[in-house]
């Protein structure tokens, strides 16, 4: 009993990083359409900011982190106007190149600027403090994570749900050329919501950190876990990554409680079989 | 023959001979990894390379010594190959050196014997690299000579039971199968053996695995950077040490990311060869001119293993130039005081027979960093994998 109450606290609290970090891939992916390699490189790029904001000049946690988000939003914006627009029209292999090398920019760009050891975020003691749940303890980010993605999937439903963002996002997806013949700023709309799927990478970065931690080579040694959530949620379905986050999480803790030794084996076994059985992902368009 | 070519030939041969006199620099190979993500090791290497020569000037007797850096990239050993290739061939090095992993040094290992060029290894740890080559020689450590050390030393402490927690691959696999037998042998159980995969990232499961076992102590092994920081934090957060489940490891605290690792850290116990805190005055003066080279620098093992290497390729051009025979049979028991302690190489194993010291991370109340500071040495040993 206390064995599967620790993989559903370790496996959602998991699952919880893994979400809040692909999320902003699975807007990117796709609401836009565009292969974006690059995303792991913003949730480092946040991390980078935090840990040089709390490390290097002595901000204080709760301020350090929405600087280092407003921070990465404001490198992705120009980004999105130089480069992205023009790779949005590309073939999918094109996309992949350009992002691709957009990456090692980023990986160089942070080894040459804080070098390629660790580097922290060092948390509040507010939320590095154990919590004692009865059965077992549990560090209180990890609770504080559960509710940060729990925050994070409603606020963004509300957003593309409920929102006039929201709708000529949606308009300006299904039909570009429709959208802005009658009266969206469609560039507008792309360029933001690029930007909140760059924040959202950030924001995971930087609380994921404790489990993923930051360093130069980040979007690289993750891109296959941020990937694996996208392919298996369905690009472009919140929900879909939502669910496959959590699935994930939970089934790579079990398999990591119950079978160490094969856990990587049977992790990617069963992300093979489910693709092969729905290749659209969980709850993917087909 | 006549006269005339024989005259000829008498003087071509003069020519060499003394050429071989004159040719007063000798070039040494280095080959590492200086991009991608084990680019860390070579500018540990070239850094320790340059204070070494810094400290003792650029000649070694009556040569010139002249270091030739070429990037492997990372565990490349096709790539090493070729590069020592070119080295030997089209550089005309007379000495090689570095490699930082297991692969690298095998696949050069033929090469080194064919041109009987010493080759002196700055890290790779498996105890059977030295056994391919007669020319190879080393100066880091191997892991059964840290983790048998801290095994016996564990019993001494009244530590009974112990789980073994290693990454699945090649060294940590060495380091579980070092660890049990030394524990065993003196009367202790290992309780639980978990290999972890390379590709984890949450360590909960494991920790919490070992946490319902109780044990006295578990004993860890992890490549160096993201897989530590992650395994310490929840070594921590999840209430071992405040169990009294205590943390055994070897090279988990090295200096270039401990700071990084924080609080988390401290009371870590390990056993190592080498502390950046090693009190000595050889010590203080290789960090002094580390510092004064770079102020960034940070020393660490793979730093003394170089620069330990660069003192023993001193040696041997020194005594017998470009001799490669020579050279080797000159050090095979050398011995010197190197920043990590008082060293002398084994003639069998061609490693070097070393302190091992038992360590605790603690904060430097000056400096306020992080540190691993030595309580005691607990044995000197040579490789003690070479028979296994």
């Amino acid at each position: 009993m206390s064995l599967l109450l620790n993989i559903a606290v370790d496996g959602v609290a998991y699952g919880m990083i893994l979400f809040m970090i692909a999320v902003g891939l699975s807007v990117t992916m796709g609401l836009m359409r565009v292969v974006n390699l690059a995303h792991g490189g913003f949730a480092m790029i946040g991390g980078a900011l935090a840990h040089w904001l709390l490390q290097d000049l002595g901000f204080g946690f709760w301020l350090a982190v929405p600087l280092a988000v407003a921070g990465t939003v404001a490198l992705a914006l120009p980004l999105e106007r130089l480069i992205y627009r023009r790779i949005y029209d590309f073939g999918e292999l094109q996309q992949v190149l350009a992002t691709i090398g957009l990456t090692f920019l980023m990986i160089a760009s942070v080894n040459l600027w804080q070098g390629s050891s660790l580097l922290s975020i060092p948390l509040p003691s507010a939320l590095s403090q154990p919590v004692d749940l009865g059965f077992r303890t549990l560090p209180f980010h990890r609770i504080f994570v559960i509710a940060l993605g729990l925050a994070v999937i409603i606020g963004l439903w509300w957003l593309i749900d409920r929102t006039r963002f929201g709708i000529k996002l949606r308009a300006a997806v299904d039909n570009r050329a429709t959208a802005s013949s009658i009266g969206i700023d469609t560039g507008k709309i792309y360029m933001a919501s690029f930007g909140i799927g760059a924040g959202l990478a950030a924001i995971g970065g930087i609380f994921g950190a404790e489990l993923l931690p930051i360093d130069a080579y980040y979007p690289l040694r993750y891109m296959v876990l941020f990937l694996i959530v996208v392919a298996i949620g369905g690009m472009g379905s919140i929900p879909g990554s939502f669910a496959a986050a959590l699935g994930i999480g939970l089934t790579e803790t079990a398999a990591r409680y119950l079978v160490p030794d094969i856990a990587t084996i049977a992790f990617f076994a069963l992300v093979i079989a489910l693709l092969a059985l729905r290749p659209q992902g969980l709850m993917g368009r087909a | 023959m006549s006269l005339k070519q024989g005259a000829a030939l008498a003087l071509a041969i003069a020519t060499c001979v003394t050429g071989a006199a004159w040719a007063d620099t000798i070039k040494v190979g280095v080959i590492a990894s200086f991009s991608g993500p084990f680019a860390q090791y070579g500018t540990q290497y070239r850094q320790a390379i340059e204070a070494y020569q810094a400290q003792h000037g650029k000649t070694a007797g009556e040569h010139e010594i002249e270091f030739i850096y070429k990037d492997v990239g990372g565990t490349n050993p096709d790539q090493a190959r070729a590069l020592a290739q070119e080295l030997l061939i089209r550089d005309r090095v007379d000495y090689l050196a570095g490699f930082t992993f297991t692969p690298n040094a095998l696949a050069v290992a033929s090469m080194a014997t064919q041109s009987e060029t010493p080759t002196v290894i700055f890290n790779a740890a498996t105890s059977a690299i030295n056994k391919d080559s007669e020319f190879f020689l080393r100066t880091s450590y191997t892991l059964w000579q840290v983790s048998v050390p801290l095994a016996e030393w564990a019993y001494d402490q009244g530590i009974r039971t112990v789980a073994t927690t290693v990454t699945d691959y090649g060294p940590g696999i060495d380091a579980e199968n070092a660890f049990r037998e030394a524990f065993e042998a003196k009367g202790g159980e290992v309780i639980d053996e978990i290999r972890m995969p390379l590709s984890t990232t949450d360590f909960t499961p494991f920790i919490q695995r070992v946490r319902d076992q109780k044990p006295d102590a578990v004993f860890a092994f992890l490549p160096g950077g993201p897989p530590t920081f992650t395994f310490t934090k929840t070594y921590n957060e999840n209430g071992l040490k405040a169990e009294g489940i205590r943390f055994l490891g070897t090279a988990e605290t090295e200096e270039v990311n401990l700071q990084g690792l924080g609080d988390a850290a401290i009371g870590l116990t390990t056993a190592y060869h080498y502390s950046g805190a090693h009190d000595s005055d050889a010590n203080r003066a290789f960090l002094a001119k580390l510092n004064e080279l770079d102020p960034k620098a940070i020393a660490n093992w793979a730093s003394v293993g170089a620069y330990d290497g660069v003192h023993l390729i001193y040696q041997m051009v020194a005594a017998a130039g470009s001799d490669g025979p020579a050279a080797v049979e000159a050090v095979k028991s050398l011995e010197w005081e190197s920043p990590r302690g008082p060293l002398k190489m084994d003639p069998e194993t061609r490693t070097v027979i070393q302190n091992v010291y038992i360590r605790e991370v603690e904060r430097n109340p000056d400096t306020n960093l992080l540190q691993n500071t030595e309580k005691g040495i607990i044995a000197t040993v040579g490789d003690l994998g070479w028979d296994k």
